[in-house]
């Protein structure tokens, strides 16, 4: 059956502030260049001054040309601020990503990986690879993304009840795993060695100085597949937005679209805890300020909310290690130090 | 267009329908009424494929509907439920379009074409929410809200309308807008329509065909005529009504007989 569409219909001028993907382009271009800029900043400033002509043609060589730098500064750009750069904005754009699908699946804009203990599973998954496979790298993004999964289900199946789950039942099963996997996580500690223990609790703050050479390139390639994936589903999340049921009878898939962005989301949160530690407030402030000034439309919120936290961490990392240089701050602490306020600024607001 | 048969729902140990058949053919309005907890929503819920029967058929234009994936269910058949709760600003147009997902050619990113803008404008004009598109669905009355849910059903083009109690939270002449646009769909275009409702007057003026339910059974089916009668409706519901005709358009007019003594 078709409706006869009407000529009039053609006359009536409609207020289009709708999201097309000429704006998503456009919006995600602007952020594209927004983040070559900060990565460029980012490289130049820290405890070592980099000279900035010599820096920029280093740089715009990708790294082929010294330039007028010396093998020190040579080595410092590209042996440690680059990949710290490159690390955190894969950190950043992964919990962004996480937080925003979560927040569409879930109906709820409280819902982050950090608050539903998804970071907290990814956390006790790295420690038992770090504990039982220390010397297997690959064990801990793995054995994080094993954790993370399951605190997703543990939270989602706790969450819900009869009638399905309800916004504040999902908080507050968040809070119950969230502070059961904390006491495995202090459990864990005791069993290591007391040396440990303090990079441990730098680590669980959200750390990202150990930036390792074998993961970054996965951490990356998850955090640009994974936003992909889910932008690739944002459709779907918009009708999940307005409740499962109104989804279904839509037409959306309901079980499967769970499934990927559970999934999804805890390969990202977990690729992201195993090289960082658990930064907070990045998935719960970067999504909100994606929908208010772009639209709660996910196929634009989704991909801006990734490039926003990649340069967002950018920011916080280089503030954490340039504000009492030579020494580092955890870069959680920066995040939480900038999403804390700005979020409760944000609930005023709405 | 679809059809149900023997359809039985168990809820764990509770039966919520029993064997009930159902019929609903191109150009009708087929009212379902009974009194609380008869199963008519459980009914019309399993009729989309969203609640799996525990025995029986149901058939989308003679096939079973467990041939069709979720998209092409959503093209024939689409449901007008009670306004869900937003905690997303999403504004009026935005939600309309909605309703075109299942005609996306990708069903994640797709962008609407053309024609989903099209056929969504010319919704908004049949439910009068053309000057209300741009607005935030938060900022609308409860009436404008229904009247966007039903805008946003009309939009998927489907044939097969299933309401669910749509007037509940709507003034008299909201009601009979709604419900106009519903009739019209089905005069106009052959599109089949259930309707869920506990309104019997507006039952027996806009339904074709009435299927009384109680207890998860079905009790009767026929025209207005038919089913509202004042010994079938005392016995459905337990309580006695007068029917009468309606001085205007002539359809059975239920008027409940209150047995209630006031103190005074």
């Amino acid at each position: 059956m078709t409706v006869t569409v009407s000529d009039t219909s053609t006359a009536i001028r409609l207020r289009e502030n709708r999201v097309t993907l000429q704006k998503t382009v456009t919006a995600c271009l602007g952020l594209i260049c927004a983040l070559g800029v900060v990565v460029v900043i980012a490289a130049l400033l820290g405890s070592e001054k980099l000279p900035v002509g010599d820096t920029l043609c280093s740089l715009v060589s990708f790294g082929t040309r010294q330039c007028g730098l010396t093998n020190d500064q040579f080595d410092i750009l590209f042996q440690i601020r680059l990949p710290r750069i490159f690390l955190a904005a894969a950190v950043g754009g992964s919990l962004a990503t996480a937080g925003a699908s979560y927040q569409a699946l879930l109906r709820n804009p409280l819902a982050e990986p950090y608050l539903l203990g998804v970071s907290n599973g990814a956390a006790v998954g790295t420690m038992l690879a770090l504990l039982f496979f220390g010397k297997m790298e690959w064990s801990r993004p793995l054995m994080a993304f094993v954790g993370a999964l399951i605190a997703t289900f543990a939270v989602y199946r706790l969450a819900r009840g009869k009638v399905g789950a309800s916004p504040e039942r999902l908080i507050l099963a968040g809070v119950i795993v969230t502070t059961f996997l904390s006491s495995v996580i202090v459990f864990v500690t005791t069993l290591m060695d007391a040396t440990r223990i303090r990079s441990f609790t730098f680590w669980l703050l959200g750390d990202l100085s150990g930036a390792t050479k074998a993961l970054l390139p996965l951490a990356i390639a998850i955090s640009i597949g994974g936003a992909l994936v889910l932008t690739f589903n944002a459709r779907s999340l918009n009708l999940l937005m307005l409740g499962e049921r109104d989804a279904f009878d839509l037409g959306v898939e309901v079980s499967r679209v769970r499934t990927v962005v559970f999934v999804v989301a805890s390969l990202l949160v977990g690729s992201s805890v195993a090289a960082s530690g658990s930064v907070g407030y990045v998935g719960l402030v970067v999504p909100h300020l994606a929908r208010l000034s772009l639209g709660s439309d996910n196929r634009i919120s989704i991909p801006a909310a990734a490039l926003t936290g990649a340069l967002f961490v950018i920011v916080a990392d280089t503030v954490a290690r340039t504000i009492i240089a030579p020494r580092e701050l955890p870069v959680g602490a920066i995040t939480a130090l900038i999403g804390a306020p700005l979020f409760i600024y944000l609930l005023k607001r709405a | 267009m679809l059809e149900a048969r023997e359809l039985t729902i168990k809820y764990e140990d509770r039966t919520a329908v029993q064997a009930v058949s159902l019929m609903l053919q191109p150009g009708t309005v087929t009212a379902l009424i009974g009194p609380n907890g008869a199963g008519k929503s459980t009914l019309l819920r399993s009729l989309n494929g969203q609640l799996i029967p525990t025995a029986g058929l149901i058939l989308l234009n003679d096939q079973p509907i467990e041939q069709f994936s979720r998209r092409a269910i959503a093209k024939q058949i689409t449901v007008v439920a009670q306004e869900a709760e937003l905690r997303f600003p999403i504004t009026v147009l935005e939600f309309v379009l909605g309703g075109r997902f299942a005609w996306a050619a990708n069903s994640g990113w797709g962008w609407e074409s053309e024609r989903d803008l099209q056929v969504a404008k010319t919704v908004l004009i049949e439910t009068d929410l053309t000057d209300l598109s741009g607005r935030l669905m938060s900022e609308l009355s409860g009436g404008e809200r229904q009247r966007a849910v039903l805008a946003r059903a009309l939009a998927t083009e489907a044939p097969v309308l299933l309401l669910d109690e749509p007037t509940a939270n709507l003034d008299m002449s909201h009601q009979a807008i709604l419900l106009s646009l519903v009739r019209q769909r089905c005069d106009s275009l052959g599109a089949a329509a259930l309707v869920v409702t506990h309104d019997l007057n507006l039952a027996a003026q806009f339904a074709d065909i009435v299927v009384l339910m109680k207890a998860g059974r079905s009790i009767k089916v026929g025209n207005t005529g038919e089913v509202f009668t004042a010994e079938l409706l005392r016995e459905v519901f337990d309580m006695s009504v007068l029917v009468d005709a309606h001085p205007i358009s002539g359809v059975p007019r239920v008027t409940p007989v209150h047995e209630v003594h006031r103190a005074n």
